[in-house]
């Protein structure tokens, strides 16, 4: 394998790291703040999509489709964090894995019910459609450089938001001791709702990056989920800046075992016998990955309750 | 939402049970238990086979062989256990006299073994594992559609006879994804470069996409079915290597189910099946017509593999006079395969799997600008499925 090749492969790595930065971020902050596990996060990123798909064609532009599909996705994150999930905060997390489960079932017939069985077509910008040469001699898609430099903008604003602002402060704060910020007069159950809708509104930012590339189906986020939740528990449950870290460890593993594990058992055994079990192998790398950071660091890497 | 489906299904059967009483026999109707997958992402499929089905009786004014025809549907969300409580309180409660509507290859083999002890013949307008196909073929089972390794095997000779040389396969790891490269080797002779399998419901392929680029093939085929395979076509065209190298699969990647979800990506691509919209037949033009009047979109593989298996059942129906009760008899009739099948040719070989040509296929924009497919040749006349030599029935 050449270095060039190394090069790519190692920009898809960060390419999907940050696709699942997206997803992650949203989880782990929902989780580090109101201590809730929520499987229907997948479902925010399929609605994001699907509402992107929507809205594109219709506004003939993907950036405006995706400008009006945010605000949605994230109200109907409020909404189902109001109707739904308050009630579960004090539950325990068994409770909220089966209720959140039950939500992913509903938002899959909701939206089989509004779009269809079929699956839907999502077109990037036309001037993202093509490639580019950043490297010289091998042209990369430019819609993935997209995706990367939205994930790192987006990385960086939520550094930001949770560092330098008011806002911010309260959802440290609220991380470390609920109680202690009811009493000092913060209305606790507003800064959930809108901590929970930015949630939504970062899976459907995902979701609506991914429809391009990806098929935009029903059943769309699960696939997605697992491999946040493994991100998430490499990080450590509760920290974006796990979540980051993790979600680049995962998505540069996954990738460089894709490419090398086939190549290099080709070395040692026939084409065809090297070509399957390298898939095999590299199918488990990242749960691999999981289990040696857990024997190592139990709790994730950067865990928030520590 | 499960439960509740479940619930409405439970009390319409409920309902229904009451009102066949026992006499249904006498009173001459064919009960068909339509077990497909009607939720989740496989929903598409599963919902072209009932519509397809349900098309096919419309057109035969509700009658199948003449006799009043009724379909009690249920949801097997692609899961083999849900499938097989769904044919055991068919078979048992309301009494079904034919099961079909399944599209996966598992839940076929999951179901077998009940209805085969319950003497109830299933014809699938989909799945078509080489198990039934040859040492465990089966007196109850009928593959109306195709042997699996059929398409793969058409594109192998179509590869072949293209002179390409250099050919990089890439499936799924898993027995299906296995067969369906083992069907194309089984004709194309040249040599294969990269046999790449990936992980089953992976989404992102830029990692093989690019080693793909890097060994340069003439020629690229690959066997992913649904979401999998849109992702895979779209990001190929996105990597920059559409029309660079030749891309080839089988037909059911490019149906007409997932064409809208690919875009233009796929435009150009050729595929091989046994069926194409644009076959010059009557019962397929009223066939075509018919399913786009009613359903408003283009008819997929899986909605025409329906509309010949309700065909198939009117005419072993009629054969045996209406008279259910004689298994040997509609056995007999269902293998005689009496009928004008929308796909032109047809018959059934010994291991009740097709004998049926193969179509090459190219993926164009119709009148209106939507993606379809239109037949370019015919890569195999009168082909069999090579497992029925194992079949002793």
């Amino acid at each position: 394998m050449n270095t060039l090749l190394l090069v790519e492969q190692g920009l898809n790595g960060l390419q999907l790291g940050v696709m699942l930065f997206l997803m992650a971020a949203g989880l782990t902050l929902v989780f580090g703040i109101m201590d809730m596990i929520n499987l229907a996060h997948g479902s925010f990123y399929m609605v994001g999509a699907y509402l992107t798909a929507t809205f594109a064609p219709l506004l003939d532009s993907f950036a405006l489709g995706l400008l009006a599909a945010l605000p949605l996705a994230a109200l109907a994150g409020m909404a189902v964090e109001m109707v739904a999930l308050r009630t579960l905060y004090r539950r325990e997390h068994l409770d909220q894995v089966l209720a959140t489960f039950g939500l992913i079932l509903f938002f899959n017939e909701l939206v089989r019910i509004v779009w269809g069985p079929q699956p839907i077509f999502l077109s990037p910008p036309a001037w993202l459609a093509g490639t580019v040469e950043i490297i010289p001699g091998v042209p990369y898609p430019a819609f993935r450089l997209a995706i990367i430099g939205v994930g790192l903008a987006v990385a960086g604003f939520l550094y930001l938001l949770i560092t330098r602002t008011r806002t911010g402060m309260l959802i440290r704060a609220g991380a470390s001791n609920r109680e202690m910020l009811g009493a000092l007069g913060v209305d606790v159950k507003r800064l959930y709702t809108l901590v929970f809708g930015l949630g939504a509104a970062l899976a459907a930012l995902a979701g609506a990056m991914a429809g391009p590339i990806l098929a935009v189906q029903v059943g769309m986020g699960e696939s997605v989920l697992i491999l946040t939740f493994v991100v998430i528990v490499i990080g450590g449950l509760g920290s974006v800046r796990g979540a980051l870290v993790g979600a680049l460890l995962v998505g540069m593993v996954d990738t460089m075992a894709r490419a090398l594990l086939p190549t290099l058992l080709r070395a040692v055994m026939p084409p065809s016998q090297a070509d399957g079990m390298g898939a095999s192998l590299a199918s488990m790398t990242i749960y691999i990955l999981m289990a040696a950071v857990l024997a190592w660091k139990p709790r994730g890497l950067f865990p928030a309750h520590a | 939402m499960n439960s509740v489906s479940r619930g409405v299904a439970a009390i319409l059967a409920a309902g229904f049970a009451c009102f066949a009483s026992p006499l249904s026999a006498q009173t001459g109707d064919v009960k068909v238990g339509m077990i497909t997958t009607l939720s989740g992402p496989g929903s598409g499929l599963g919902i072209d086979v009932r519509d397809g089905f349900a098309l096919a009786l419309k057109d035969l004014g509700g009658t199948l062989g003449g006799l009043k025809a009724t379909v009690i549907e249920g949801d097997d969300q692609q899961k083999p256990d849900i499938a097989k409580q769904l044919a055991d309180r068919m078979v048992e409660r309301d009494e079904v006299d034919v099961v079909t509507g399944i599209i996966w290859s598992n839940l076929a083999l999951a179901l077998m073994p009940s209805l085969e002890r319950a003497e109830v013949f299933f014809l699938s307008p989909n799945a078509g594992p080489s198990q039934l196909a040859g040492k465990q073929c089966n007196p109850f089972f009928f593959g109306v559609a195709y042997q699996n390794d059929g398409q793969h095997e058409a594109m192998g000779q179509h590869m072949q006879s293209q002179g390409i040389k250099r050919a990089y396969l890439m499936a799924p790891n898993y027995p299906a994804g296995k067969d369906a490269l083992t069907g194309v080797k089984r004709f194309f002779k040249g040599e294969v470069v990269g046999e790449v399998y990936t992980a089953v419901g992976q989404l992102d392929y830029a990692a093989e996409l690019a080693q793909l680029r890097a060994a340069a093939p003439d020629g690229v085929y690959i066997f992913y079915p649904g979401g999998m395979g849109i992702n895979f076509v779209k990001q190929f065209e996105q990597a920059g290597l559409k029309g660079k190298v030749p891309l080839f699969g089988p037909g059911f990647s490019f149906s007409e189910d997932s064409l809208p979800a690919i875009g233009d990506a796929a435009l150009g691509v050729m595929n091989t099946a046994q069926w194409s919209g644009d076959l010059d037949n009557p019962q397929n033009r009223k066939f075509v017509q018919g399913f786009e009047a009613a359903y408003n979109r283009l008819p997929s593989v899986y909605a025409a593999q329906a509309y010949d298996t309700a065909l198939l059942l009117d005419s072993a129906v009629r054969k045996v006079g209406g008279n259910l009760a004689d298994k040997d008899a509609l056995r007999a009739a269902l293998k005689a395969a009496d009928f004008q099948s929308i796909r032109g040719d047809f018959k059934f070989n010994a291991n009740h799997f097709p004998i049926q040509d193969y179509y090459l296929r190219e993926v164009v924009k119709d009148g209106k600008g939507r993606l379809t497919n239109v037949i370019r040749g015919t890569v195999f006349e009168d082909h069999a499925d090579p497992y029925a030599a194992e079949c002793r029935m």
